[in-house]
């Protein structure tokens, strides 16, 4: 089981989730410390770190939208949160996936901060009101960077196979 | 086949590609700016453990531009700049464009003017707005830094599925006044911001086919705020004289155009007759309004330029608006023009004169104030009115303040009375 520890509406940005003024900082040692920095009380939640690993952020439509950058991943990868939104933008999702940042993708999600839900490979089950969705796969090519462990992995055994 | 199908065809040696197919295209341009620091963090990654020294596929097809804090705004900045530089002397990286008044400028300016674009070519860019270079022909998108190591590694892009694609058809005269950016702000309203989410929006129609490339490249730039993977005007006669004329191109360009039976997921036609003044309100760029909705909004601090707006015909546009007139009091107005080079031709022409003299400051060229990380951050409760492309909350640097997002003549309009005006009012 894994405790939803905030739910957020559509379009949650990449400004809104790694705001633009830290990017000059990129070690994913040192990038957790400003997610969601301007949203002060949650980010002073993750920075004491009461929540065990797996807790749930649970987006709208089009999370992660706008900039490139992928401190937006590595910031949220640093609390080792899962992400389930009802559709997530495409950088930010093929980020995720590079840097094994695990995102769920749930359209119909109905989740309140508190609820306890149950992520198995095809559906989330919402065990506080019962009631369960369908997860949208991960095309087969994403699920190989995903089973490698991310994308440097990945890349470093097509790289050996080629030198 | 669309374009964009065209294109992975040949990009990755097949015959022909169709949406939803997973192809491995070769990379024929590798853009970064300042984030090329953790590029090379994640290239050197993966290297490590293989007994092999990192090196790059093809230094010739990677170019690297500063722009995003130029000059360095702080010690962290710097040095990371200064790591870069230090990784493109060492793998002989050509296309790099460091901190100058002549050969700098803005990535998605740069790349054109340099004619490292052409039509048909495969585009990464570790920018959302690298979705531009499609103005030329290009299919063009954005990817994160670890993404752009494996292509620094590799040559060539892995698991990317064929895009499907929404066809555009533009027709009509704009209005006076009217140009550009308020189609693509029009259109994203219409859209919204995820209405092309993982699609190409490939533009066609009398309008389009009369555009400048700088219209075409602001159209393109902005395609991304609807969630597009690219946007792409099919290459044609202007292109051809954009890249001979101003790009100094001289060897053979081959343009891409779709097959006259290519599968759309949709068509949207528009007709730019009747539009007006179109201006993004805070804080989501689908969020779309008439001016006519917002006029009298007091602003505190109006910007022109960028990778968006920040051209020659742009800064004309502003400038005879502004010549003679005053920037009004309680009102500040910040021009960054997209490159050293349009810099210089704005400068022979008067525009930067007409600028200073009406009380705006010009800047040198680079993205500061679009992402309010470096210079031109707002106060709390302060109102911006910008021709950039993004009016994210926080995104200039203050979560209590706004950002309006509008054409450089509204831009420079509203500079002269404070408060968003029609530049057709008068």
């Amino acid at each position: 089981m894994a405790k939803v520890i905030i739910t957020l509406g559509n379009d949650i940005s990449t400004d809104d989730i790694y705001p633009g003024r830290f990017m000059a900082t990129v070690l994913p040692t040192e990038t957790p410390q400003f997610a969601f920095f301007d949203r002060t009380e949650f980010n002073a939640f993750l920075k004491a770190r009461q929540f065990p690993a797996g807790s749930v952020i649970v987006g709208g439509e089009n999370f992660g939208c706008g900039s490139s950058r992928e401190q937006a991943c590595s910031t949220l990868k640093g609390y080792d949160v899962t992400v389930v939104a009802k559709s997530i933008a495409r950088i930010f999702l093929q980020n995720s996936i590079n840097l094994g940042l695990k995102v769920v993708i749930c359209p119909e999600i109905e989740a309140s901060e508190g609820d306890e839900l149950e992520i198995t490979d095809d559906r989330v089950i919402n065990a506080t009101t019962d009631k369960s969705f369908a997860q949208v796969q991960m095309p087969a090519a994403r699920k190989g960077i995903m089973d490698a462990g991310g994308l440097i992995p990945y890349t470093r055994r097509l790289l050996m196979a080629r030198l | 086949m669309t374009v964009v199908e065209k294109i992975l065809a040949r990009a990755a040696g097949l015959p022909a590609t169709k949406a939803g197919d997973v192809v491995e295209p070769k990379v024929d341009l590798a853009m970064s700016h300042e984030n090329a620091a953790l590029v090379v963090n994640q290239f050197q990654e993966i290297f490590q453990g293989t007994g092999h020294a990192p090196k790059v596929w093809d230094p010739s097809r990677i170019a690297i531009i500063f722009d995003h804090r130029v000059p360095a705004e702080s010690p962290k900045t710097a040095t990371n700049q200064k790591k870069i530089r230090e990784f493109v002397a060492a793998n002989g990286i050509r296309k790099f464009h460091d901190i100058r008044g002549d050969t700098g400028g803005i990535c998605h300016q740069i790349l054109p003017e340099y004619g490292y674009v052409r039509p048909g070519f495969v585009v990464v860019g570790t920018d959302s707005h690298t979705t531009s270079h499609g103005a030329l022909g290009a299919f063009s998108f954005g990817i994160g830094a670890t993404e752009m190591a494996s292509v620094w590694s590799l040559g060539f892009a892995v698991n990317i599925e064929v895009p499907e694609t929404i066809k555009v058809v533009v027709k009509g005269e704009f209005p006076p006044l009217v140009g550009a950016k308020d189609l693509i702000l029009h259109l994203i309203g219409l859209l919204t911001a995820q209405g092309a989410n993982y699609k190409v929006l490939e533009f066609h129609g009398e309008t389009i086919r009369r555009l400048g490339t700088s219209g075409r490249i602001a159209i393109c730039n902005m395609s991304v705020e609807a969630g597009a993977t690219s946007g792409i005007v099919p290459g044609d006669e202007e292109t051809l004289r954009y890249l001979r004329e101003e790009a100094g191109v001289t060897d053979p360009i081959a343009c891409v155009t779709p097959d006259a039976d290519a599968k759309y997921v949709r068509t949207v036609e528009i007709d730019v007759s009747t539009l007006g003044s179109q201006i993004a309100c805070p804080h989501m760029v689908d969020n779309v309004k008439p001016i006519k909705d917002v006029l009298g909004t007091r602003v505190q601090q109006i910007v022109i330029g960028s990778c968006t707006n920040g051209r020659l015909d742009d800064l004309a546009i502003a400038a005879d608006i502004l010549r003679g007139k005053k920037v009004a009091e309680g009102t500040r107005m910040l021009v960054f023009p997209a490159s050293g080079r349009i810099f210089a031709q704005a400068l022979e022409r008067g525009y930067v004169q007409d600028f200073m003299k009406a009380g705006a400051v010009v800047m040198n060229s680079g993205c500061g104030p679009c992402l309010g990380v470096h210079e031109g951050a707002l106060g709390d409760n302060e109102v911006a009115l910008s021709t950039t492309n993004r009016n994210f909350k926080g995104r200039m640097g203050n979560p209590k303040s706004e950002v309006y997002l509008c054409s450089p003549a509204v831009a420079a309009a509203s500079a002269i009375t404070g408060v968003i005006t029609d530049p057709n009012a008068n």
